[in-house]
């Protein structure tokens, strides 16, 4: 039996620049767009912080969004403008059906409780029994469910009624990657054939960058592009808040329904890079050879981090072929790590779809691209760990 | 010549090699010798002080290098053991594997003994400007790499030699299942021969215990340990935290066969459902669960009267084995009052994101030695709940199939199911 094609038939999107497909391509086709930055309230390191959202729109329950934290709203509130968008929401033989694959970290500790147990540990030697005084009086019960990786799905199951199947991966951009990997994949066999997909990541607290920090991984000092931070202070990676899904589906099952289609998934492939052993360059390299990227000029929605190590290889690697004209976007909208791939490929669907390249983010440092992208790569090379790339075709 | 296709057509998947850790010891045949012998691996904790904690016992893995050097560490450790295990028996280089990785592992977060070592060991600002000042300055990974979710997967990728981006995932209490699941599907799609799931979880921490202890999720009877996981029993009061880990090596029966390996067992259908209704607690109707088995056994191509034993997901909580009850008891009929299903959670615990791969591995040796371990600790039944739990002592029994469950917070629902003979 031939394989079933994919195709992305629904997108959710919130980053700093606002919400929804048709926002962000507004705002990211106007030429020197400038990003949203918070500078100070977490200095010295600067965020993309997310819009004014109406939590409303998306998760009706008051009682609902009490359960999550910021980080679970996010991620169901995308999801649910990603059903929206493809007329599955409120369809309850679709959402029945329908398979979920997220990509997830964890949720927002709080803060407050921790604090002051690293206050107090400064004058007990006993601090093993100073935590469990702590966090048997201090723990609000429920928080736990919000920082649990999986419990985004399972929010998403809850507020959405998508509950045909429910699979959280986790590992950073990797996550992502193996996220649309694995539900493409599905459905070209025949093994589902619609799948929501995607994440999300809420940089604006701590314990989110502390996660980048412990490795030196996030750049100080003044904002700059994402291609320009090699050589400055720290490590190169600028955080956003933002969260992206897709639907994806079969071919067959999009027409069937009458829906309109952004683009074809092509090929996703992904890698792991021995990277303490020097890997990486010849990594991408090979990604890029599995691709078999079309002729001519090739629009590229790069995910790159920013920081320093792996943005120079995919640099270096992009820089190595004269067609691909890359588009940075977290010079626009900050790293947002398990989301990254699945909003690289949204923003290559989009780009497919109204038939038009964006404008360098980085006019110093990305070229013009003229023609009409009938197909997109897009490409997630983790900060850490972990590479993938995908080629998003036009649909017709 | 053994049909290599099932009932739909696709490469049936075997089981080529096994490894299992629980509190009861390292490796399938300590565990096996204690699980059919009805002992307990439940203990009291001695890891941390147990000041405050209303739950004072867990079927921790305390006898590792690793036991006490955090929850990242312990997990890796879990994982590999099993993982070697599973390989050794396969008869594959323990260094090459050549197919995908799929692990369950509990979602990660920093330690506190390393928040503690970091914030006291500078006195500039409070709180998480001070974490994030020392993070800058420090100049191993070590610590960086227990907080990223990709990492032990990483590290398990260079060990055995798998192949591409390894999937870390978690389904919560359901994730081994899941982690065999996503292999099976590999395998099925023909992407690769063979594949590597492993359920590992070494997170029974002080704060995992209390914040489970917070939803009141735990059993606090502490004063017999071994006697604490009661499941189907009318006083049971909920489950014990465990640490332990479940390798299965999982292969095309043709590849398998080709090279000359000795098939332990089918994995010959998985289904799922997830529940909408509430974050931790199931549908009153029990459909989602229900509707898990009956995707199972769907996908193995079996039929209700096909199943010999269920490895039950039997927490000893109230609310799952009642709801395990009502979704078996619609599912298998009045059968069901005379069908074997026994919960290995009576001795060794939950153990959480391993659950569904530690309880494949001992569903597996259930077919192969003929002998089902029992429900232990069993001698106050719930009159509402009528199964056959085989009651405290194994029993001898041909087993030709099982159905393990696997059932987790968030409204996650998997169930497998195995079988001992190619079809």
């Amino acid at each position: 039996m031939s394989p079933h094609h994919v195709v992305i038939s629904g997108i959710g999107l919130v980053s700093s620049l606002g919400e929804g497909p048709d926002a962000h391509w507004r705002k990211l086709a106007q030429p020197g767009l400038e990003p949203v930055l918070e500078a100070s309230r977490f200095s010295p390191y600067t965020v993309h912080p997310l819009p004014e959202i109406d939590w409303n729109l998306q998760i009706a329950k008051r009682g609902d969004q009490r359960q999550m934290e910021t980080w679970q709203r996010l991620g169901t509130y995308a999801a649910g403008m990603a059903l929206d968008d493809a007329g599955i929401k409120g369809n309850d033989e679709l959402c029945t059906t329908m398979d979920m694959v997220v990509a997830a970290g964890g949720g927002e500790r709080d803060e407050t409780v921790d604090a002051d147990i690293l206050a107090a540990s400064e004058s007990r030697n006993d601090r093993d029994v100073l935590l469990n005084e702590k966090l048997t009086t201090e723990l609000r019960p429920t928080l736990f469910l919000a920082q649990l990786s999986n419990l985004l799905a399972g929010n998403i199951s809850i507020v959405h009624k998508v509950t045909g199947s429910s699979r959280t991966f986790m590992g950073e951009e990797g996550a992502g990657v193996a996220a649309v990997e694995t539900a493409a994949a599905r459905i070209r066999s025949g093994q589902s054939t619609h799948i929501l997909v995607g994440g999300a990541f809420q940089t604006e607290h701590s314990d989110m960058l502390l996660g980048y920090e412990l490795a030196g991984y996030l750049h100080r000092g003044p904002w700059r592009p994402v291609w320009q931070r090699q050589g400055l202070q720290g490590g190169g990676v600028v955080t956003g808040s933002g969260g992206a899904f897709l639907v994806l589906e079969q071919r067959e099952h999009a027409i069937s329904r009458g829906r309109k289609i952004y683009a074809e998934l092509g090929p996703v492939i992904s890698g792991r890079a021995k990277r303490r052993q020097g890997e990486l360059d010849a990594e991408i390299a090979a990604l890029l050879r599995q691709a078999a990227l079309p002729n001519g000029e090739l629009l590229t929605i790069s995910g790159a981090s920013g920081a320093h190590t792996a943005t120079a290889a995919e640099k270096s690697a992009l820089d190595a072929n004269p067609a691909i004209a890359a588009r940075g976007f977290s010079t626009l909208t900050g790293h947002m790590k398990e989301a990254q791939f699945p909003f690289a490929v949204a923003l290559a669907a989009l780009a497919v779809e109204r038939k038009a390249a964006y404008p360098a983010f980085d006019p110093a440092t990305e070229k013009p691209f003229n023609g009409i992208p009938r197909t997109v790569l897009a490409t997630a090379v983790g900060y850490h760990q972990f590479e993938g790339l995908a080629l998003v075709n036009a649909a017709d | 010549m053994a049909n290599l296709n099932d009932h739909m057509g696709r490469p049936i998947v075997a089981v080529t090699g096994i490894g299992v850790v629980t509190s009861l010891g390292v490796g399938k045949a300590d565990n096996w010798a204690a699980l059919t012998a009805g002992k307990s691996g439940i203990h009291p904790i001695t890891r941390f002080p147990v000041d405050h904690l209303n739950t004072r016992i867990s079927g921790m893995v305390d006898f590792l290098p690793s036991s006490s050097k955090g929850a990242s560490l312990l997990t890796y450790d879990l994982a590999e053991i099993a993982a070697q295990e599973a390989v050794a028996e396969a008869g594959l280089d323990s260094g090459d594997f050549g197919g995908p990785l799929f692990l369950a592992s509990p979602p990660v977060e920093l330690d506190w003994s390393e928040r503690f070592s970091l914030y006291n060991s500078d006195k500039h600002d409070i709180g998480a400007e001070r974490l994030l000042r020392v993070a800058r300055g420090l100049k191993e990974l070590d610590v960086f790499e227990t907080t990223q979710f990709g990492s032990i997967a990483d590290r398990l990728a260079d060990r055995f030699g798998t192949r591409g981006l390894p999937i870390t995932l978690s389904t919560a209490c359901a994730s081994g299942a899941t982690s065999i699941q996503l292999g099976v599907e590999a395998i099925r799609r023909g992407e690769c021969d063979r594949a590597l799931s492993i359920g590992a979880d070494g997170s029974a921490t002080a704060e995992a215990l209390i914040r489970f202890s917070l939803l009141s999720a735990l059993s606090t009877h502490n004063d017999i340990p071994e006697r604490a996981s009661k499941p189907f029993s009318k006083d049971r009061d909920g489950f014990v935290l465990a640490e332990g880990s479940g390798a299965l090596v999982l292969e095309s029966l043709q590849a398998a066969l080709a090279r000359g390996a000795t098939i332990l067992g089918i994995l010959r259908g998985c289904g799922e459902k997830a529940d909408d209704f509430h974050r931790t607690r199931s549908k009153p109707d029990g459909s989602p669960a229900i509707a898990a088995v009956r995707a199972a056994l769907a996908d193995a191509g079996l039929g209700e009267d096909e199943i010999d034993y269920v490895n039950a997901h039997g927490t000893s909580t109230p609310e799952n084995d009642k709801m395990e009850h009502l979704s078996l008891s619609t599912v298998f009929g009045e059968r069901i009052g005379s069908m074997p299903i026994s919960s290995n959670k009576s001795m060794i615990g939950h153990t959480l994101s391993a659950a569904g791969a530690v309880e494949a591995a001992f569903s597996l040796m259930t077919m192969r030695e003929s002998v089902i371990p029992p429900t232990i600790n069993y001698d106050n039944p719930d009159p509402a709940i009528v199964l056959d739990v085989v009651p405290n002592k194994k029993r001898n029994a041909k087993v030709g199939t099982v159905l393990s469950n696997s059932f987790g917070f968030g409204g996650q629902n998997t169930c497998l199911v195995m079988a001992r003979e190619p079809v």
